[in-house]
């Protein structure tokens, strides 16, 4: 009896081991694998292929690449941290501030746009802010404006667009944690005396710490991978490394180079993540939960 | 500063404006994108020039609407299809991997664990490339070695699918695995004194436990992949998906039958949104 139970335990482990070993094997570590192993190839002047560094190479002494490859990197964590700051209040606002009665409302009508396509939201800010946008409508026949003025294709634009089609990746996991705050907490530091800035800086950030990681690191991840937002907002001189990449492999067809670049994005984006793990001391299974 | 406090006036009014601001700034472009779905103009912009349901009707040669526009229609079949094969696949395997990471023990967990969670802080981007790079060696090694040509590892439905495919899958058992891990294992153990197998346990009582999560899951799947641009672009072959169509109609320019797309994908979405929220709701009510 024993036996038996046994021997069907292991087998279940089988069932649901080799589909999942499967998966995780075949299109994520042997992709990511070829990815190396492709960006360390490349053809010669004579046409033969072999091992190569010339696609790092041309990575760092083409002053374009790695410049899009640093602003990129900044402007990712510029806007991971604008997220932040806006989604913080509004979270708090649903969790603790809003009555009861609108809670559930506003915590349904939150998500909707989170389910609408990234380019139907793009697509959305393009015709509002164009020339011959509704903004531009609205302004010069108020008269504000004299002449209608593009609003689109500058690097303001682009961050707002890259913070707006992110911004609910933040703040689900802030509402996930901040609901389970307790409100004592918050009434006893106020019945000593502290103000809100210290109630926030003591209180209500260290608690949230997890949120605001796990949250940060999906929306520093998805900026950093964005490429709609930064080519239809940024228009021709949004410089985003993605393009680079979309370039390399669909444009130039040159895969090696473009596995060069996408391998560093890998490593960037990890080191990124990694350094923010350390420095506040997070552990990763507490982040993902 | 919370309910049970008070607050000044000034303070109270300035934060329920911030949150007006920020609920406008989230609707805007939605709302603005649905309203000029029904201007009857060439162009997606103001001024008004009247309501029309020319962009959902129209049969042309001026206006041509979405039920008569050919080649968004193809794309929004090709959508659904991928869609569907990438929720269910992801749904069985994400369902087996909530199973095996809650249920099972074995050597490396960790370090499974830490691989499956991996696919969703690669960007996008790097998923295409290295299954395209990886599958085009693939493809070409059987064709070389063996002489036999594989369709689906060349870009198209079935490689769009297993991108996609590659990191939905973690969603959704991210999704499942939430529901498992608030399951009552001595429900399970009544069942094997009772003489039930594994599977019948499975079978009877935990996949019934599971149910609200799978359809969860499969929901988000297929709203994921539905929408999903970085990773397809680089996988699809002339079969364009929805967004890829879309997108280059986008950046061209073209006439406001984008909106009236986008006025049904944004109302289909909702309600799938708002059902699948009201659904769990109540599921977890009745669950212990």
């Amino acid at each position: 009896m024993m036996m038996s139970k046994l021997r069907t335990i292991r087998w279940s482990f089988f069932v649901f081991f080799i589909p999942v070993f499967l998966w995780l094997f075949l299109l994520i570590v042997l992709p990511q694998l070829e990815l190396l192993r492709m960006s360390f190839l490349g053809t010669d002047y004579y046409g033969e292929s072999g091992v190569t560094f010339d696609n790092y190479w041309a990575f760092f002494s083409e002053p374009i690449y790695w410049l899009t490859f640093v602003r990129t990197a900044l402007f990712s964590i510029l806007v991971t941290l604008i997220v932040l700051l806006i989604a913080l209040p509004v979270a708090f606002y649903i969790t603790k501030v809003a009555s009861f009665k609108i809670t559930g409302f506003l915590m349904v009508i939150i998500l909707v746009p989170f389910w609408v396509s990234e380019l139907i939201r793009v697509y959305g800010w393009m015709i509002l802010l164009r020339e011959s946008g509704v903004l531009n409508h609205f302004l010069t026949s108020v008269g504000i404006l004299k002449v209608p003025v593009e609003m689109l294709y500058n690097d303001i634009t682009m961050i707002m667009g890259l913070v707006y089609t992110t911004m609910l990746f933040m703040i689900v996991p802030l509402i996930g944690v901040m609901e389970s705050l307790d409100d004592a907490l918050i009434e006893a530091a106020h019945d000593l005396g502290a103000k809100k800035l210290t109630i926030w800086r003591t209180i209500i950030i260290p608690y949230s710490m997890p949120g605001i990681m796990s949250g940060s690191i999906i929306v520093f991840m998805l900026v950093l991978g964005s490429y709609l937002t930064p080519n239809l907002m940024g228009g021709k001189n949004s410089l985003w490394f993605t393009e680079q990449i979309y370039n390399q492999m669909i444009i130039y067809f040159n895969w090696n180079q473009g596995a060069a670049f996408g391998f560093m994005l890998l490593l960037l984006s990890s080191v990124i993540i990694w350094l923010a793990l350390k420095l506040t001391k997070q552990d990763w299974r507490s982040v993902i939960k | 500063m919370i309910r049970t406090l008070p607050s000044s006036k000034a303070y109270t009014a300035a934060f329920n404006g911030f949150i007006i601001l920020y609920f406008t700034f989230l609707f805007a472009p939605l709302i603005v994108t649905m309203v000029l779905a029904f201007n009857d103009s060439m162009f997606p912009a103001l001024p008004w020039k009247g309501f029309t349901l020319d962009w959902f009707f129209g049969e042309g040669p001026e206006k041509i609407g979405i039920f008569h526009d050919k080649s968004n229609l193809r794309s929004i079949g090709v959508s659904f299809r991928v869609a569907f094969a990438v929720s269910t696949l992801a749904t069985i395997i994400g369902t087996l991997a909530a199973f095996l990471f809650e249920q099972e023990n074995f050597r490396f967990k960790n370090f499974f664990y830490f691989l499956m969670i991996a696919p969703i802080v690669i960007p996008g981007v790097i998923l295409g490339i290295s299954i395209l790079l990886f599958a085009n060696t693939v493809g070409l090694f059987f064709e070389n070695q063996m002489g036999i040509d594989i369709g689906i590892l060349r870009p198209g439905f079935w490689l769009v699918v297993l991108g996609q495919f590659s990191f939905i899958t973690t969603i959704v058992t991210l999704v499942i695995i939430a529901r498992l891990r608030k399951f009552d294992r001595t429900l399970e153990e009544a069942a094997y004194n009772l003489g039930a197998n594994r599977f019948e346990v499975i079978w009877h009582i935990t996949l019934k436990y599971l149910r609200p999560s799978i359809v969860g899951g499969f929901a988000v799947a297929f709203l994921m992949s539905f929408e999903n641009f970085n990773t397809t672009i680089f996988l699809v072959s002339s079969e364009a998906t929805l967004p890829i169509n879309l997108y280059l109609q986008v950046r061209d320019g073209s006439t406001p039958v984008i909106n009236s797309i986008s006025f049904l994908l944004i109302l289909a979405t909702s309600i799938v949104a708002v059902i699948n929220l009201y659904v769990g709701r109540r599921k977890n009510k009745r669950a212990p």
